[in-house]
């Protein structure tokens, strides 16, 4: 651009031609082709996902990389911060949507849908013999299965998830006060935390299939409780990650008191996950 | 927009383009310019343009006659799902952010998109998507043969073509929320020094809003399809009765994303049309203030309308009326932004230039296509008509003559500006008056194919319909053919039209007029000011 | 039988009132309908009103559609006005005025009030239209791929009602009749001036039950019921079709309902009692082979030749193996019952819910099944070593 070429601050920071974005379609139609091939039994199609899977590492990588090194550049001013702070509002925004749907989903079912299979019209005139109850398999699959309580496992979870939460407060103040040995023990305990929520539900996810008989085929008790705890879990995994990205940040000496919004996104990022437990927590598991 | 504005410091530091700036399709591919995007969507979206408006010239050939001639009733259904999903997610919605990249960095004096290099993603996820989608014709089974409503259990049944779709629909779900962040922080953030909300052009309004109905419902229909694909693969129930689902509840999710959806189709549209007509009536426009809550409104209101889609699936008495009193009242708005659009040519200076043609064909067509859809949100009335031709009718007057008669206006009024050469007149009305003739040909004989009753999506169809069916076929390809007319306007004039003036139309007064024509790579490293 | 009331075609009828007023609507929207005027097959209006409702929803259309013709001449009579008048041609200089509240506040109130008079009697159709309370007589309407199933709730009888418009005329081999495509083997039969309960639902994916002439169209929805009613006040035949996207055949479903007068249709009802006594299938009764080789062609053609060819050639666009020389129809008898009854995806048997490519064809007797499969096990040289199956074996494959 010009006017970084003019030497003094851009007025506001305009990046360079990149291969980055293409990089990462050219991942993504490799991982929508394979994924297709794979569910319609292909041999090929594990690899082409693998592949598109790879190539998409590499573009994070290269992406985010060259990020890291134009904010550490100083390229960014003022007004590109502010920029970064509304696209991450935006983004967590319609990752709210995106739950959304699933929420809706499982309102959806246990209000109206289940209610009506055991409807005077259609229950008896279809399922004679399907009592709408929550949770269900629903009226035509036979299989016991016992639910989750939420009481032990969910609840620990929640204690964990809530305590990161505010361990990451704690990491954000001291990073604002320039206290970097504190900033990367509480992130670290933020992390662990985190990670063993995750071994936690690993382990609930192992027990319902072994033991409990609960598993994503468990008619629509199985559907939502496995794609809204799952997709969370994913969630959960993808701000670990980026919680573990910054810890590796804090250690190279990237941040400074005022100069440091990759740490803020993730740190929003990893609270929203921590709503959406708390609401999975009393709607999936509690009521 | 009424203030003056004022540039400071030189806009077009000249073309220093950079040493290392890749050249031939490198550019292309690896380019942060929001120009050079804008240029990539807008010819992205003209090609899928011309692929589903070829599959719609099959669709239209099968049904010339009744029998079947040309297609199998499968491969009819395949057409129909690609030309509606192409048409949508191929043509009108990347038109649309093809303009947005243009005009909205010009019109609140921005150096460029806030996200130079997401926008470039957000671009080259698009022809991904598309190859995709058109792939899905080849392989076993077909494409997804249920509509662009991909309704289970039908679409549970399909091939490897609904995946190949499902896919398609994630990637462009991508693509469209990364545009909308963008295009959101660019009017959030990057406006020059004066220039506020309430002095933005209504386009960049227009499109601000559509940027957040697009953020709040493309993840919902990720969700739905991604429930889809769950149900097809692994087992889950969510539209399943035997597990406890409900394939209507893939109708809520998915018409919660439709509805707001044609208003993400049309509001961009609106936004052009509130640059053309004050500009060629030479009038600022009329109601500046009740246009940008109109528009607000309508947003609003357009995720509280879904279940007018799902009218017949027998919801009860109390949703029927609740949905029914909501959609009446999108008319209110809408009204407000007609009406306005009227006091705005009201004792005006008018002139009928190529991009006022359009405008004057986009407000008596889509208005029609409006009451239409009034009729329609009538829901005792829509039990006759839903699944009906009559809806087929409805649909093409707001989306065709609606949103992509906006796009010619839009294309004709900034030309000049893009490409620094001017049109010619003569022919660009010839343009405008075949398109005009023969969309009339081909889409109002199926409101009488609704009413007397023939089903949307057949192959093949009774008798009595034979008709107007045949009038139909002769104006789509009418219409197919007059869209040459546009293809040979638009090169003819990049290629050896007159150069342009900074400012060709007397009326106009946006920032982007300020610039030269063409405008420079890099416009407004420097914010103007604005007063 | 009863051709002579026939009145849900207007295929050769002249226009009627309505297409005059319509001519007026479209030239005052300006817009080019003309060619229709002269000739009589040019449908563009609703099918004459066999019930009530269908009457009250004629004419709230009526009314609605000249609301927004008025609102639409006021429009763009402006808009034309100020497009003469106001030209730069003409000399005219622009004024710059850019806001109003009063008209802007006024142009805001009175569409709400348009539309408050629109939802009143638009309201009341609806509350009627719901009101499914004290029927005379229940119906069971099923939609399956691609053929209607009514049942008689209170009779305990029912029937199939498929397509009965020929290939050949589909292909375009034979001359079309009068009522291509609307024209089925076993219509539904109602009487006269009862109300008429109907109980819609899908066995495989969402239908539509769609009768033009009497107001209803109702989706059928795989797992759900919904009910929905009409109350025929004309003795005829009247057509109409599957109204949601419901895969290949979509466009080859229709409805076609007979209303006969209160006598006949006791006879008819009669008739069918005895009818269904008489073909009561006995699935325990073991059939010799040539019987079910007979009324398995039957059933072959009616419902898998549409797929798998007449010959049992397959058809490889749509993925239909052929079935001479298959290992499925030479192989043990059980999987076959299992493929035939639960349909089949990628080889694979599906399992409760909808089918896959190949339908479940569950909703066919014991002895259909039975005999359509020993028929594929024996014909167009088919010599399977298992080659007859019983319904006593398909009644016990169901699950
Ligand atoms: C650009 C896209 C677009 C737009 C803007 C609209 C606008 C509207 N649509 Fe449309 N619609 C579609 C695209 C669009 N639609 C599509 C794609 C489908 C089919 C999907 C599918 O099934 O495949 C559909 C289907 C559809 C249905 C379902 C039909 C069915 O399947 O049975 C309904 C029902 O209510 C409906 C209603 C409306 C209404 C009330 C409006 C209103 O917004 C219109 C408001 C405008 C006016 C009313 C005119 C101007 C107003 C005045 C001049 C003021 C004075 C007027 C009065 C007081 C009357 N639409
Ligand atoms: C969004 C925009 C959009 C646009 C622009 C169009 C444009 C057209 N549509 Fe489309 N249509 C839809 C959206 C759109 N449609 C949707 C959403 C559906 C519902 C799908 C569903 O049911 O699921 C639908 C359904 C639909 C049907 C109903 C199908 C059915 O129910 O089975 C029909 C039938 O006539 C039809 C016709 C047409 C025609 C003739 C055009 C014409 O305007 C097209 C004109 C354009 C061209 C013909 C291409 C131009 C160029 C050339 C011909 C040049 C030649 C080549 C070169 C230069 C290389 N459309
Ligand atoms: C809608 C079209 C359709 C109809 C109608 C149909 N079939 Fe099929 N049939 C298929 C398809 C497609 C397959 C292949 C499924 C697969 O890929 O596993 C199939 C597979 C089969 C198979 C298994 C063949 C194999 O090698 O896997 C048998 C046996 C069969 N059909 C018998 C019948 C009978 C008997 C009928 C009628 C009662 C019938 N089909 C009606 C489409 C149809
Ligand atoms: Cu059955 Cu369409
Ligand atoms: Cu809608």
């Amino acid at each position: 651009m010009s006017a970084v070429s003019q030497g003094a601050k851009p007025y506001y920071y305009v990046p360079q031609p990149s291969h980055w974005p293409i990089t990462g379609s050219l991942a993504l139609l490799l991982m929508g082709l394979g994924a297709a091939f794979w569910f319609n039994h292909y041999a090929a199609g594990p690899w082409i996902l693998l592949a598109g899977f790879c190539v998409l590492l590499v573009m994070l990588f290269g992406w985010f990389g060259t990020v890291i090194r134009e904010s550490e550049g100083h390229l960014y001013n003022k007004k590109v911060d502010l920029s970064f702070r509304w696209s991450m509002s935006w983004f967590i925004f319609s990752e709210v949507m995106f739950f959304a749907a699933f929420f809706g989903a499982l309102f959806y079912v246990r209000n109206i849908s289940v209610p009506d299979l055991g409807s005077a019209l259609t229950g008896r005139e279809l399922w004679p013999n399907f009592s709408a109850q929550w949770p269900t398999v629903g009226p035509y699959i036979k299989q016991q299965f016992s639910p989750m309580s939420a009481i032990g496992i969910p609840l620990l979870n929640t204690i964990l998830l809530v305590t990161s939460g505010g361990t990451l407060t704690i990491a954000h103040h001291a990073l604002k006060s320039g206290h970097r040995g504190a900033l990367k023990f509480w992130l670290f305990v933020t992390i662990v935390l985190g990670f063993t929520f995750l071994g936690f539900q690993a382990y609930e996810y192992h027990h319902a299939y072994t033991e409990a008989n609960l598993k994503l085929s468990t008619g629509v008790y199985g559907s939502t409780f496995f794609m809204l705890t799952g997709f969370h879990g994913a969630h959960v995994t993808i701000g670990a990650i980026m919680l573990t990205v910054m810890l590796v940040r804090a250690f190279r000496g990237h941040f400074d008191a005022e100069h440091h919004f990759a740490f803020e996104a993730a740190a929003w990022y990893w609270h929203f996950v921590d709503v959406v437990w708390l609401l999975l927590f009393v709607l999936v598991y509690w009521l | 927009m009424s203030s003056i504005t004022q540039p400071v410091g030189g806009h077009g530091h000249g073309h220093d383009e950079h040493a290392h700036h890749p050249t031939g399709i490198m550019r292309w591919v690896t380019t942060t310019n929001h120009k050079d995007i804008g240029t990539l969507y807008l010819w992205f979206s003209f090609t899928m343009f011309i692929v589903g408006g070829i599959m719609a010239l099959t669709i239209r050939a099968e049904l010339f006659e009744p029998g079947m001639q040309i297609l199998a009733p499968e491969r009819f259904n395949q057409m129909t799902t690609l030309h509606g999903l192409i048409m949508i997610f191929g043509a009108l919605m990347p038109g649309a952010v093809g303009f947005a990249n243009w005009m909205i960095p010009m019109q609140i004096g921005a150096p460029d998109m806030a996200f130079a290099r997401m926008n470039n993603w957000s671009f080259w996820l698009l022809p991904p998507a598309a190859i995709l989608l058109v792939l899905s014709l080849f392989v076993p089974g077909g494409a997804a043969e249920t509509g662009w409503t991909l309704y289970p259990p039908l679409s549970i049944q399909s091939g490897m073509g609904m995946d190949l779709t499902i896919f398609a629909i994630h990637i462009m779900g991508a693509s469209s929320i990364m545009g909308s962040i963008n295009i959101i922080t660019t009017i959030l953030n990057l406006r020059a020094p004066g220039m506020t909300l309430m002095k933005m052009p209504v386009f960049c309004w227009a499109w601000l809003i559509t940027a957040y109905l697009l953020i709040a419902v493309m993840p919902v229909l990720a969700g739905a399809v991604t429930m889809l694909l769950t149900d097809r693969h692994f087992g889950t129930s969510f539209f399943n009765a035997a597990g406890g689902g409900d394939p209507v509840l893939f109708q809520h999710v998915f018409w919660f994303f439709g509805h707001p959806e044609v208003y993400i189709i049309i509001l961009p549209a609106f936004g052009i049309i509130s640059e053309v007509i004050p500009a060629f009536s030479r009038k600022p426009v009329f109601g500046y203030a009740s246009m940008v809550y109109a528009l607000s409104a309508i947003a609003i209101l357009s995720f509280l309308v879904w279940a007018h889609h799902m009218f017949t699936t027998g919801l009860p008495a109390a949703g029927i009326l609740f949905y029914m009193y909501a959609t009446m009242l999108i008319a209110v708005p809408t009204g407000v932004k007609v009406f306005n659009w009227l006091a705005t040519m009201w004792k005006g200076s008018i002139s009928l230039e190529a991009p006022m043609m359009f405008a004057l064909g986009f407000l008596f067509l889509f208005t029609t296509g409006g009451f239409t859809g009034l009729i329609l949100a009538i829901q005792p009335v829509d039990v006759q008509f839903q699944d009906t031709y009559y809806v087929v009718a409805h649909f093409h007057y707001v989306m065709v003559a609606g949103t992509l008669f906006a796009f010619f206006a839009g294309i004709y009024y900034w030309l000049p500006k893009w490409s620094g050469k001017m049109y010619n007149e003569t022919v660009a009305q010839w343009h405008f008056w075949l398109s005009f003739i023969f969309f009339n040909v081909t889409f109002f004989p199926m409101h009488f194919l609704g009413l007397a009753g023939m089903p949307r999506r057949v192959p093949d169809y009774a008798q009595q319909f034979t008709d107007w069916n045949q009038v139909a076929t002769i104006g789509a390809f009418g219409f197919g053919l007059s869209q040459l007319v546009f293809l040979y306007a638009v090169v003819s004039a990049i290629r050896s039209g007159k150069p342009a003036p900074a400012k060709p139309w007397d009326g106009a007064t946006s920032l982007e007029w300020t610039l030269p024509s063409p405008a420079p790579y890099h416009s407004f490293e420097t914010p103007p000011v604005v007063k | 039988m009863v051709g002579n009331q026939e009145r849900s075609t207007r295929a050769l009828r002249a226009p009627s009132k309505y297409s005059a007023r319509w001519l007026a609507a479209a030239l005052c929207a300006g817009l080019l309908a003309a060619p229709g005027v002269a000739t009589a097959a040019w449908e563009w209006n609703f099918q004459p009103a066999a019930t009530p409702i269908a009457q009250q929803i004629t004419h709230l259309h009526e009314l609605i559609f000249w609301i927004c013709v008025v609102i639409f001449v006021g429009v763009f009579g402006t808009m034309f006005y100020t497009l003469i008048k106001h030209r730069k041609s003409v000399g005219h200089q622009a004024v710059q005025f850019h806001e109003n509240t009063t008209v802007e506040i006024v142009w805001t109130v009175i569409p709400f009030l348009i539309l408050l008079f629109m939802a009143w009697p638009a309201t009341k159709v609806v509350l009627a239209m719901h009101d499914t309370s004290a029927p005379d007589m229940t119906i069971k309407v099923t939609g399956y791929q691609w053929k209607w199933g009514y049942d008689y709730v209170q009779e305990g009888f029912g029937y199939y009602s498929t397509l009965s418009t020929s290939f050949d005329q589909i292909q375009n081999r034979a001359p079309k009749d009068e009522h291509y495509l609307l024209e089925v083997d076993n219509p539904l039969v109602v009487p006269v001036d009862a109300k008429v309960r109907v109980l819609v639902t899908a066995a495989d994916v969402i239908h539509s039950w769609w009768v033009p002439a009497f107001g209803v169209k109702q989706d059928a929805i795989p797992g759900f019921v919904r009910d929905t009613w009409f109350k025929a006040d004309k003795v005829g035949i009247y057509r109409g079709q599957c109204a949601e996207l419901c895969g290949k055949e979509h466009g080859f479903m229709p409805v076609v309902v007979e209303v006969k007068s209160k006598e006949d249709y006791a006879k008819w009802l009669a008739e069918q009692k005895k009818k269904v006594a008489a073909a009561a299938d006995d699935p325990n009764k073991v059939w010799d082979l040539k019987d079910l080789l007979a009324r398995g062609r039957q059933v072959f053609d009616g419902n898998c030749a549409a797929c798998h060819q007449p010959n049992g050639t397959g058809n490889a666009a749509i993925g239909a193996p052929p079935l001479v020389g298959d290992k499925v129809v030479l192989g043990p008898r059980q999987h076959q019952i299992d493929v035939v009854l639960n349909g089949q995806t990628n080889g694979v048997v599906a399992t409760g819910g909808a089918g896959g490519k190949m339908p479940s064809w569950k909703q066919l007797s014991d002895v259909e099944i039975a005999s359509v499969i020993s028929y594929t096990r024996n014909t167009w040289g088919n010599k399977a070593a298992e080659d007859i199956v019983q319904p006593s074996e398909v009644k016990a494959g169901r699950k």
